[in-house]
């Protein structure tokens, strides 16, 4: 798998995201240029990271969705490529209108630095494919505004569609009022775009994948990445 | 009087704003006579921050020499923006601590979030990538809701900077008593990585080099700021929030991103971040340390506000900045750096070889300074100390025990300064960077792993602020030796620490002899630790309306772990037996549980015994290194069974305790804050007791884990979810008004 991994003023997880995907693929993904109007050749998979862009000092990715580079990551999307957002990644996606909805504020108005867990609501996707439907994994969110906001004919779409990749819950799978910290919609942590290539997510499954540090729970996720391109390859 | 030369006030004029801009009148007699005229308005408050009590250390200084600075490990000692240390493999440990006080008082987001960028700037100026922040924080009564909208701004205004530039948040303390009801402490450290010969200094040389200013622009922000942090306050303290600067994180993030690719390539000869007195410090002491002069044109400084004058530029904080010394012919290239991540880049000025600084605007001279006197001549007090008077030992028999044991560890464990600290960490972003193998509340410290390493650091903070208000000398060994006992707690080699000096007004004898008797405290430990100082900061005049904060020397202690697999937490297993290192007498002096059940917050602190200190700890060292311990806690406030019920809570296990042995009142053997010891859990108690006995370590057996209760003899019992809702509950119930 070839990983890109753009870099906006602000961006501050793309050391981690480096770091999970180069544990799954042996070799360090090329790091993006916002400004860069064009992609390198070859790309499987563009992420694009958590971190404050541009400061968040406007909507949060609202700046980092007009710049060069994303019309180029959204030429990569239609063209069948791969795209992941990941906290503010999630929130460029939405702003650039790759997938629906917005994020708004934390219902507590709070910035949430914790660990959640999210259930597998589908696993037979790129990014899914090596949990089992309904699975529960952990991950460490950081974010102030992550609660998934879209219209209610949205919401039935997506989950009739079957888009709902991710859904906050208990340990043990229950999708509680609890279990939803930022108040999402429907308890939602990721969505996927209909071609199922497009998957954006609140939580940083990049800080689970190393055993010494915080356990492997994240780790499927980018084995699923990785898996995907092995096998096209 | 042409251009050439600054223009003087009028004599009366500069007498009466040397006394507002905090000079004492022999102060600007000494100005006068440097000058041998009477100053310009950009040289009055140039002289006056620079021997502000903030830059100047001028009543602290001639005690903080008495600090244990060296050992092989120490590549950078105190006098550079931060405190450097040689960690194996060609890395260097950067750190340092800086309080945020007074500015975070009167504007408490803003004051703490500035607080986190300047201690980040005093970091990776050294040539370091920031890898974690930690902060010690004090504050008043948390009842009170105007004291609520303290700590939930101070908080949000560490998260808010924190999460933003992307440097996890990883530890720190909290205490809370009245005394820091009108002067809370805020005080940031952040822990770096470098390369060891890559480190970066502030002594400009080379005459002809240019001056570059880049960051963000200069604005009328925090002017005088420096003074402001050298007073008492009064109940007009709300006025001085323009004195307050305001943060700009996503300035901060690119600062450090731009600044450290300049540093891969060899441009720099020196650089130093614009801290406190801004433009001023940096450029005196730059020149100042490499024995040069200095010419700025102030016209050149990227300004965001029009028609700003010398004097507001030169005295200007706004945040975010920085200045260096280029080789020459570099410019273009740094510049490009500069550019790539949207910041300003202006040459300001050059280096000279007058020992002068000379600051030009519009044209003219605004100020013609010899910097060897402004440093030679700067202030020095050795101001009157008097001693605090001991306070008796208080003698555990001789107080009842008003609750029992069980009752007694619920409150404890709910109180303000024992109740989960989980609101606060739950608002900072701990794990970015992928590294933080340890994270609050885990663990003693927190252990973060070196990115491409096997090594991690860990690190600390610590001081018991009511030890150091009864005696301040203990108190000040306490807090070093509790420092080392955490890290130890961890598995770490304890290297070196920062300190952060929080006092009141140091013109009150009563006050300069808590510092003084502090120091000597330290000092002592210091050295039976092996435990040298790097860095540090001193905050005088923490008083409202003459009222004295708790005397805190807050310590922030960084050692480290040649494997970050070595790290242990302080989660209690099931099936462990747990084990007490080091002796108990039960000393309830000065103790939580004399001031949260007994109702009296008085005695003589719990003593520490230094060569004890150090052989109870090498010991649990070496038994954590040898992969003996499965998880370590240190005894602290609370005493020996909040310790255990600490690691209960974490671990989600209860555990079944021996009796007290005889001799000692149980209240006194369960909450006494006896020092230097430590609480361990192994699946096998005795091959551990058998090598206590041979090192000549006191250690007993105390229990063994397992169930979902805390079982004391004679058959009491509290269940560990019972705890932990008394323990979770209070800080979400204090805070929920806001």
């Amino acid at each position: 798998m070839k990983a890109g991994i753009v870099v906006f003023p602000g961006t501050n997880r793309e050391r981690d995201m480096a770091l999970a995907l180069a544990r799954v693929t042996g070799r360090r993904p090329d790091m993006l240029w916002h400004r860069d109007a064009d992609l390198p050749p070859g790309l499987d998979l563009v992420v694009l990271a958590g971190g404050f862009s541009y400061g968040d000092y406007l909507r949060c990715g609202a700046m980092a969705a007009r710049s060069p580079i994303m019309r180029a990551v959204r030429t990569h999307a239609a063209r069948g490529g791969h795209v992941l957002g990941v906290c503010n990644g999630f929130q460029i996606l939405c702003e650039a209108g790759m997938l629906p909805g917005a994020l708004l504020r934390n219902a507590s108005l709070r910035f949430l630095s914790m660990d959640c867990h999210m259930r597998v609501e589908r696993a037979d996707t790129p990014f899914t494919h090596r949990f089992q439907r309904g699975a529960v994994f952990r991950a460490t969110m950081a974010h102030g505004d992550g609660n998934y906001f879209a219209d209610a004919a949205t919401l039935d779409r997506l989950e009739g569609e079957g888009l709902v990749a991710l859904r906050y819950t208990t340990p043990d799978g229950q999708a509680t009022e609890a279990a939803n910290r930022n108040g999402a919609a429907r308890g939602i942590a990721g969505i996927l775009s209909p071609s199922l290539r497009v998957l954006g997510l609140m939580p940083h499954p990049e800080n689970q994948v190393d055993p010494e540090i915080d356990g492997t729970d994240g780790l499927p996720l980018f084995e699923s990445l990785a898996g995907s391109f092995a096998a096209a390859a | 009087m042409t251009a050439d030369a600054p223009i003087p006030l009028d004599a009366d004029r500069a007498t009466q704003l040397a006394a507002e801009f905090g000079l004492k009148p022999e102060e600007y007699d000494r100005v006068l006579g440097i000058l041998g005229r009477v100053p310009s308005l950009t040289e009055l408050g140039l002289f006056s921050v620079m021997w502000s009590e903030h830059c100047s250390y001028k009543s602290s200084r001639v005690w903080l020499r008495e600090l244990p600075t060296r050992a092989p490990w120490v590549i950078q000692g105190p006098g550079e923006n931060a405190g450097v240390i040689d960690i194996g493999e060609g890395l260097a440990a950067v750190f340092k601590m800086e309080s945020h006080n007074h500015p975070s008082f009167i504007e408490p987001y803003q004051g703490a979030a500035t607080g986190v960028g300047g201690i980040l700037r005093d970091v990776f100026t050294m040539g370091a990538r920031p890898i974690a922040n930690l902060n010690a924080l004090r504050f008043g009564d948390p009842a009170v809701p105007r004291m609520q909208r303290i700590i939930d701004g101070v908080v949000r205004g560490i998260g808010g900077y924190g999460n933003c530039v992307g440097v996890p948040t990883v530890g720190g303390e909290v205490n809370f008593h009245p005394a820091f009801d009108g002067n809370p402490l805020v005080n940031a450290m952040t822990v770096g990585i470098a390369r060891s010969d890559r480190i970066f200094t502030a002594a400009a040389t080379g005459t002809g080099n240019p001056v570059v200013y880049v960051g963000s622009k200069t604005g009328r922000d925090g002017i005088h700021g420096a003074t402001m942090a050298s007073a008492e306050f009064s109940a007009d303290s709300e006025e001085k929030r323009p004195t307050v600067q305001i943060g700009d994180p996503f300035a901060e993030k690119l600062l450090i991103e731009a600044c450290l690719e300049l540093m891969a390539t060899d441009a720099i000869v020196a650089i130093q971040d614009m801290g406190a007195a801004g433009l001023t410090s940096s450029s005196v002491e730059m020149a100042g340390k490499g024995g040069m002069g200095i010419d700025l044109v102030l016209d050149a400084v990227p300004q965001r506000e029009t028609g700003m004058t010398a004097y507001e530029m030169m005295l200007s904080e706004s945040q975010e900045r920085m200045l260096m010394i280029l080789k020459p012919g570099r410019e273009a290239a740094a510049e490009a750096i500069f550019t790539k991540w949207e910041l300003d880049f202006a040459v300001i000025g050059r280096l000279t070889d007058t020992g002068r600084i000379v600051i030009r605007h519009r044209g003219a001279v605004e100020a013609d300074i010899p910097l060897a006197p402004l440093e030679s001549e700067a202030p020095l007090y050795r101001r009157p100390t008097a001693e605090t008077p001991k306070q008796p030992v208080i003698d555990a028999a001789a107080v009842p025990d008003p609750l029992g044991i069980t009752a007694a560890l619920e409150r404890l464990v709910a109180c303000p300064d024992l109740c989960s600290r989980r609101w606060i960490w739950d608002q900072y972003d701990s794990m970015v960077g992928g590294q933080t193998a340890r994270r609050p509340g885990a663990a003693d410290a927190a252990v973060v792993r070196i990115e491409d390493h096997r090594r991690a650091l860990a690190m600390t903070t610590d001081c018991t602020p009511r030890y150091c208000q009864a005696d301040p000398e203990e108190g000040g060994r306490q807090a070093v030796a509790e420092a080392w006992r955490n890290l130890t707690a961890v598995g770490a080699r304890p290297l070196a620490i920062t300190d952060n000096m929080n006092f009141g007004n140091p013109e009150k004898p009563e006050i300069m002899g808590q510092f003084a008797a502090a120091v000597r405290g330290m000092a002592s430990a210091c050295l039976a630790l092996d435990f040298p100082v790097v860095s540090g900061n001193v905050s005088l005049y923490n008083e409202t309306e003459g009222r004295a904060i708790l005397p805190t020397p807050a310590i922030g202690g960084v050692g480290v772990l040649e494997d970050v697999v070595q790290a242990v937490g302080l989660a209690l297993p099931a099936g462990c037996d747990l084990v007490l290192v080091g002796e108990t007498h039960g000393w309830l002096g000065q103790s939580l549980w004399l001031r949260e059940v007994a109702g009296r917050e008085e005695g003589a602190p719990p003593p520490v015994d230094l060569a004890a200190e150090r052989r109870n700890g090498d010991f649990v060292r070496t038994r954590i290194l040898a992969g003996e311990v499965r998880a370590c806690h240190d005894c602290a406030d609370g005493g020996l069974l909040v310790t255990v019920a600490e690691m209960a809570m974490a671990g989600g296990i209860g555990a079944t305790l021996a009796a007290p042995p005889p001799g000692i009142p149980p209240h006194a053997w369960w909450f006494g804050e006896d020092q230097s010891r430590y609480v361990l859990a192994l699946p096998d108690a005795a091959p551990l007791l058998a090598a206590a006995r041979a090192a000549g370590v006191p250690a007993l057996r105390l229990g063994r884990s397992g169930g979902g209760a805390l079982v004391l003899p004679p058959g009491e019992s509290i269940s560990v979810g019972a705890l932990s809702a008394a323990h979770e509950a209070t800080l979400p119930a204090l805070m929920m008004g806001d």
